[in-house]
C-alpha cells in the first residue's frame, strides 16, 4: 500500500545560498570586472560549489573573501567558470546540413565573412574551415573566431589536438559529408594531431567578450553553438541583439543541437532552414 | 516538479510509470536517462507511445510547464533554473551525461522542498549524491523497489543514503504520484 504524504509541492523555496552566490558575483564583477551575473543560475552554482570544496573555504561568503584578496584564487574560480569542452564536426549533422543548405547560397557571393562565436580551443574553426576548403570557398572567405577567454584562443590558435580524438573526429567528418582522407588534414606524432597550418590561413583569432563587448562587423553567417547556454534569458536576448546586428539581411546563424530560436526574443527575424540542426535565416 | 533519473533498465520502467498518469497530471516531469547517443527524438518517441502527457526532449530556456514530460537530451546535462531549463556540455559526471546528480541537485537549488526525486533501476550510484540534496531542502525520495529493478544497484545506493520509505514497484510510482498530486482522481480508480 502507498502511504500518505503532505507535501508542499506548489510551494517552491528559493535555494538559500542564492544570496551568497549573488553577492560573490556581484564583489567579483566590482573587483575584477569579470562579469559571470547573467550566466545560468545552476551551471554557476553547480561551478561555484566545486570552488568552495576545492578551496576549502566551506561557505561561498568565505569563497567571496579568499577570491578578493588572492588573484590566484579568482584565477581559478574564473577557469572553472568557463566551460571549454568541444569537437571537431561536433553534431555532424549540423555541417552536413550546413554544406546542403547554406554553402549553394554563400558561393553566389565573392567575399564572404564569417563569425564563429564562443571557438573555444578552436576544433569548430577549424572543421568549419576543413568544409569551406573542400567546397572550393576557403579564398574568398575571412572566418573570424573569437572567444572571451585568451587561454583557449592560444590553443586553438595553435591547432594541436590531442591524437586520441582522432578517430571520433574521423567518424564526424565522414558522417558531416567530408570528402577526403581526414588524415590529410594533420601530420601526426606519438600524442598530437597538429593540424595544417594553410586551415588558418583565413582566420583571425580575436578576444572578443558577448556580454559586453559591440558588434565589429557584418557577416554572412554566424556560428555561436553551445555557448548561449550558460547565458540566462536576458544575456542571450543582449547576444541575440548582438548578432542580428551583425548579421547581413539573408545571413546565417548556426546554434547548438538544443539551443532554439523558440524563446528567444529575436524568434521572428529570423526563418529557419534546417531545424533540427538549428540553422536559421535573418530574414528582416 | 518531479525529477526522475535512470539507467539500466531505466526506460522500460519510465514507460510504466508515464502510462499510469493522465494527460492532466498537473506536474512538470523531468528525466535523466543514460543512454547511448541516437539520433533524433527516438527516446522520447518510444515515451510518447505510453504516455498521455506530452513528452518532449528539453531545450536550452524552455520554460518548466506542468502536464509535461521534458527528457535530456542525449549527451547534455539537464539543469533545473528557478523558470527554465538550462542545458550543458559540462565534462560528464561519473561518466555519465546526462548526469542524474546534477538535474537532481539543480532541482533541489531551484525548489527546494517542492521537488519528489524518483530513482529507477541502474547499475551505478548516479542519483544517490542528489536525491540526498533534495531529502535536505525537504524534498521527496521515491526509489523504485530494488526487487523489481533490472539492476538493484542505483535504487539501493539512494534508498542507503536517504533511508526514503518510499520504495515501489513502477506501477506502484504511478498510483502513488497520483494519490500525492491529484488525491480526488485517485479515490476514484
Ligand atoms: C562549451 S564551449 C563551446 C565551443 C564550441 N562553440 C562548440 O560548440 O563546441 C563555450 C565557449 O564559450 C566561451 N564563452 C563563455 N562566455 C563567453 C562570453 N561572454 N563571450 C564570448 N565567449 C564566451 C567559453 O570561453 C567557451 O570557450
Amino acid at each position: 500500500m502507498v502511504e500518505d504524504v503532505k507535501l508542499p509541492l506548489r510551494q517552491a523555496k528559493p535555494d538559500p545560498e542564492a544570496v551568497e552566490l549573488r553577492d560573490l558575483l556581484e564583489s567579483v564583477f566590482d573587483r575584477y570586472g569579470v562579469d559571470f551575473r547573467d550566466y545560468a543560475y545552476s551551471s554557476v552554482k553547480r561551478r561555484v560549489m566545486r570552488r568552495v570544496l576545492d578551496e576549502k573555504t566551506g561557505t561561498i561568503s568565505a569563497l567571496k573573501e579568499k577570491v578578493l584578496a588572492d588573484p590566484l584564487a579568482m584565477d581559478r574560480l574564473q577557469v572553472e567558470l568557463t566551460i571549454h569542452v568541444t569537437a571537431m564536426f561536433r553534431d555532424p549533422g549540423f555541417f552536413r546540413a550546413f554544406r546542403e543548405k547554406v554553402v549553394p547560397a554563400l558561393k553566389t557571393y565573392p567575399f564572404l565573412r564569417l563569425w564563429v562565436a564562443g571557438c573555444s580551443t578552436g576544433e569548430e574553426v577549424y572543421s568549419l574551415a576543413i568544409l569551406l576548403r573542400e567546397e572550393g570557398l576557403h579564398d574568398r572567405c575571412r572566418i573570424y573566431a573569437t572567444d572571451v577567454s585568451d587561454r583557449v584562443l592560444s590553443k586553438a590558435k595553435a591547432g594541436i589536438y590531442p591524437l586520441s580524438a582522432m578517430q571520433e573526429y574521423t567518424r564526424n567528418y565522414q558522417q558531416a559529408g567530408g570528402q577526403h582522407a581526414f588524415a590529410e588534414y594533420y601530420t601526426a606524432d606519438s600524442d598530437f594531431a597538429i593540424f595544417r597550418p594553410f586551415l588558418r590561413d583565413n582566420v583571425l583569432f580575436a578576444a572578443h567578450n558577448l556580454a559586453g563587448d559591440a558588434s565589429f562587423n557584418e557577416f554572412n553567417a554566424i556560428f555561436c553553438r553551445n555557448v548561449m547556454i550558460y547565458f540566462n534569458r536576458s544575456l542571450q536576448d543582449r547576444v541575440h541583439g548582438l548578432f542580428h546586428e551583425s548579421l547581413l539581411m539573408y545571413g546565417y546563424l548556426g546554434l547548438g543541437r538544443s539551443e532554439t530560436m523558440r524563446f528567444s526574443s529575436h524568434e521572428n527575424y529570423y526563418e529557419p532552414i534546417a531545424v533540427k540542426e538549428r540553422l536559421y535565416r535573418k530574414i528582416k | 516538479m518531479i525529477v526522475i533519473g535512470g539507467s539500466l533498465g531505466g526506460m522500460k520502467a519510465l514507460r510504466v510509470i508515464l502510462k499510469e498518469l493522465p494527460a492532466t497530471f498537473p506536474l512538470p516531469i523531468a528525466c535523466a536517462l543514460h543512454r547511448r547517443r541516437e539520433p533524433d527524438d527516438l527516446l522520447s518517441h518510444i515515451l510518447q507511445q505510453d504516455s498521455a502527457i506530452p513528452v518532449s526532449e528539453a531545450l536550452d530556456k524552455e520554460p518548466i510547464c506542468g502536464s509535461h514530460v521534458y527528457i535530456a537530451p542525449p549527451d547534455y546535462h539537464l539543469q533545473v533554473d528557478p523558470l527554465n531549463f538550462s542545458l550543458s556540455i559540462d565534462d560528464p559526471v561519473q561518466y555519465a551525461r546526462p548526469s542524474i546528480d546534477v538535474l537532481f541537485e539543480s532541482a533541489a537549488d531551484a525548489f527546494g522542498p517542492a521537488v519528489i526525486a524518483i530513482v529507477l533501476t541502474g547499475a551505478n550510484h548516479d542519483g544517490q549524491r542528489g536525491a540526498a540534496r533534495i531529502q535536505s531542502r525537504g524534498g521527496l525520495i521515491i526509489v523504485q523497489d530494488p526487487e523489481t529493478s533490472e539492476s538493484p544497484v542505483m535504487p539501493q545506493a539512494t534508498l542507503d543514503a536517504t533511508g526514503t520509505r518510499h520504495v515501489y514497484s513502477p506501477e506502484k510510482i504511478g498510483a502513488f504520484l497520483l494519490k500525492l498530486v491529484v488525491p480526488d482522481t485517485s479515490k476514484n480508480r
